[in-house]
């Protein structure tokens, strides 16, 4: 086992780090300095105050409605990139949806800002700077990962049963409704709450996107941390990302370990 | 039929911003207009001059090869691990080691930002490699533990019954059959580091700073299409990274989408 100790090490690292963050949400903030003082509970109570409770309220809802317009949008392309007879479109789609997803954040940020600014496309009404453009913004960073999820679900979904049905008299759209969609189940189920959890701490899109007008929790973790140097605050608000986070991990993992892994 | 206009028009989402940037970063004028007045290839010349960009793009070699340098072999031995000696809560293990893909960016970045003033490394190199090590390691393990999985072990024994050391049999049967993993995983660490801008926001200083973040300081201060002209490019590397990948590895099989035909 001396081959995984190295991992483990790098892998205690992160966990001293995250060990150093929780730490931190319980000290004292002293302003002004970087030094921090006794233990208090100061900064976890600010994050149940009402303008904080409105930060959290307003990722939940744009986390939850990311989730499902991601699920909706990606099905459809996951499903071509699993089935399409064709080896070539199976690789086109293959290369459109992975090159968003290793194309930087700040790059795809950025793309978004000119889409959604008035000069290549008017819009009818105004999405940049504003909710709606931050959750397109959103359903666009989370689309390739969800695509990738389903479409391993679904290549996974055992076509005997498929033509079981169909030669039993069941139309193409039946097949799919009945048998296809509720076998790629544990796909769905995996990719939406990553796809949540993602978004919940998501911060390049609503920090340029939202213009300061639109705040999820990273935004205001690194407003408290980077530029009010209120470092106990801001790791107070981490460690409430990171109990999300670990939560919906456990959830995911529970997921995964019934389902066999099929959809990892 | 009609399937099939739904699925371009989503991918047609999908791309849209990426066509609109490369358009935007042809314009002749610092205002964007569309459609341009002309075709201009000055806010390329100005991104490839902006001194804050070349520092940083330096910055971003250093950072991105010195942590695909530690977390190749690290990752490597872990996935051996793992794959050949199958341990009690194998899913756990996983888990673990696929931790950092899904906690929170800022968490880990204030987590090491934190540290890193403790030990008085805020102005360090050190800090930035080590949180881009924990975020790559992920992709790492992940690429050769299924090269691992596909590799025989009768052929190491027989390399062994030859006569063959186990660190002979290891350099000549073992690493050349690892070889797409071990490029798979190298490809998707460097482009994981290239493009890391999360944590690296919370971890760097002007001086270390790295080009995501020097872009992201770009973005919030100025308008002009010199971020189009660099996003162009980093586009452009990335389409060839991935292009290239799936024609000489074939991305299905890393990414597990199988035929079941």
């Amino acid at each position: 086992m001396i081959l995984l100790l190295p991992a483990v090490g790098v892998m205690v690292l992160l966990a001293v780090a995250l060990a150093a963050l929780l730490q931190f949400s319980v000290l004292e903030f002293i302003p002004g300095s970087l030094r921090t003082g006794g233990l208090t509970t100061r900064n976890l109570d600010a994050v149940l105050t009402p303008l904080y409770l409105r930060y959290i309220w307003d990722t939940v809802l744009l986390s939850a409605l990311t989730t499902v317009l991601t699920l909706v949008a990606s099905y459809p392309v996951a499903y071509a990139l699993a089935r399409s007879r064709s080896a070539r479109v199976r690789s086109l789609l293959l290369v459109l949806t992975l090159a968003p997803f290793f194309t930087g954040a700040i790059v795809r940020t950025y793309a978004w800002m000119l889409v959604l600014g008035n000069t290549f496309i008017r819009w009818p009404v105004k999405l940049l700077f504003e909710p709606a453009g931050v959750l397109i913004g959103l359903v666009h960073f989370s689309m390739p990962t969800m695509i990738l999820i389903l479409a391993a679900a679904i290549s996974h979904v055992d076509r005997t049963y498929e033509r079981a049905a169909a030669s039993l008299g069941a139309r193409p759209r039946r097949v799919f409704w009945r048998v296809t969609l509720p076998l790629s189940m544990p796909g769905v189920a995996s990719g939406s709450l990553v796809v949540f959890a993602w978004t919940f701490s998501a911060f390049p899109t609503p920090e340029l996107l939202g213009g300061g007008r639109v705040k999820m929790i990273a935004n205001v973790v690194k407003d408290l941390a980077l530029d009010a140097f209120n470092w106990p605050g801001s790791a107070a608000f981490a460690a409430v990302a990171l109990a999300v986070t670990f939560l919906l991990l456990a959830v995911v993992t529970r997921a995964l370990v019934r389902t066999g892994g099929a959809a990892a | 039929m009609i399937g099939r206009v739904i699925v371009g028009l989503l991918v047609g989402f999908m791309t849209l911003p990426t066509i609109v940037v490369v358009i935007a970063s042809f314009n002749p004028t610092a205002i964007l207009a569309f459609p341009p007045a002309g075709l201009s290839l000055r806010w390329y010349e100005n991104a490839l001059t902006y001194p804050q960009f070349r520092r940083a793009a330096v910055n971003s070699v250093i950072v991105t090869g010195a942590s695909a340098l530690l977390a190749l072999p690290i990752g490597t031995a872990a996935a051996l691990a793992l794959v050949r000696h199958p341990l009690r809560g194998r899913g756990l293990w996983s888990a673990v080691f696929l931790s950092p893909l899904i906690i929170p960016g800022v968490a880990i970045g204030l987590g090491f930002l934190i540290l890193a003033a403790r030990f008085g490394l805020l102005a360090n190199h050190a800090v930035l490699i080590s949180a881009h090590t924990v975020l790559v390691l992920p992709f790492v393990i992940r690429s050769v533990a299924v090269s691992a999985a596909n590799l025989d072990p009768q052929l190491e024994r027989a390399a062994a019954s030859l006569g063959a050391r186990p660190g002979r049999v290891f350099r000549r049967v073992t690493l050349p059959l690892l070889r797409p993993g071990l490029f798979a995983a190298l490809l998707f660490a460097v482009i994981v580091s290239v493009n890391e801008f999360v944590v690296s926001l919370f971890v760097s200083t002007r001086v270390t700073e790295i080009l995501p973040v020097a872009m992201f300081t770009y973005v919030v201060n100025y308008t002009d299409p010199t971020m189009a002209a660099l996003s162009t490019l980093f586009i452009g590397a990335t389409f060839v990274a991935v292009f290239l990948t799936d024609r000489f590895l074939g991305l299905s099989g890393i990414l597990h989408i199988e035929d079941h035909r």
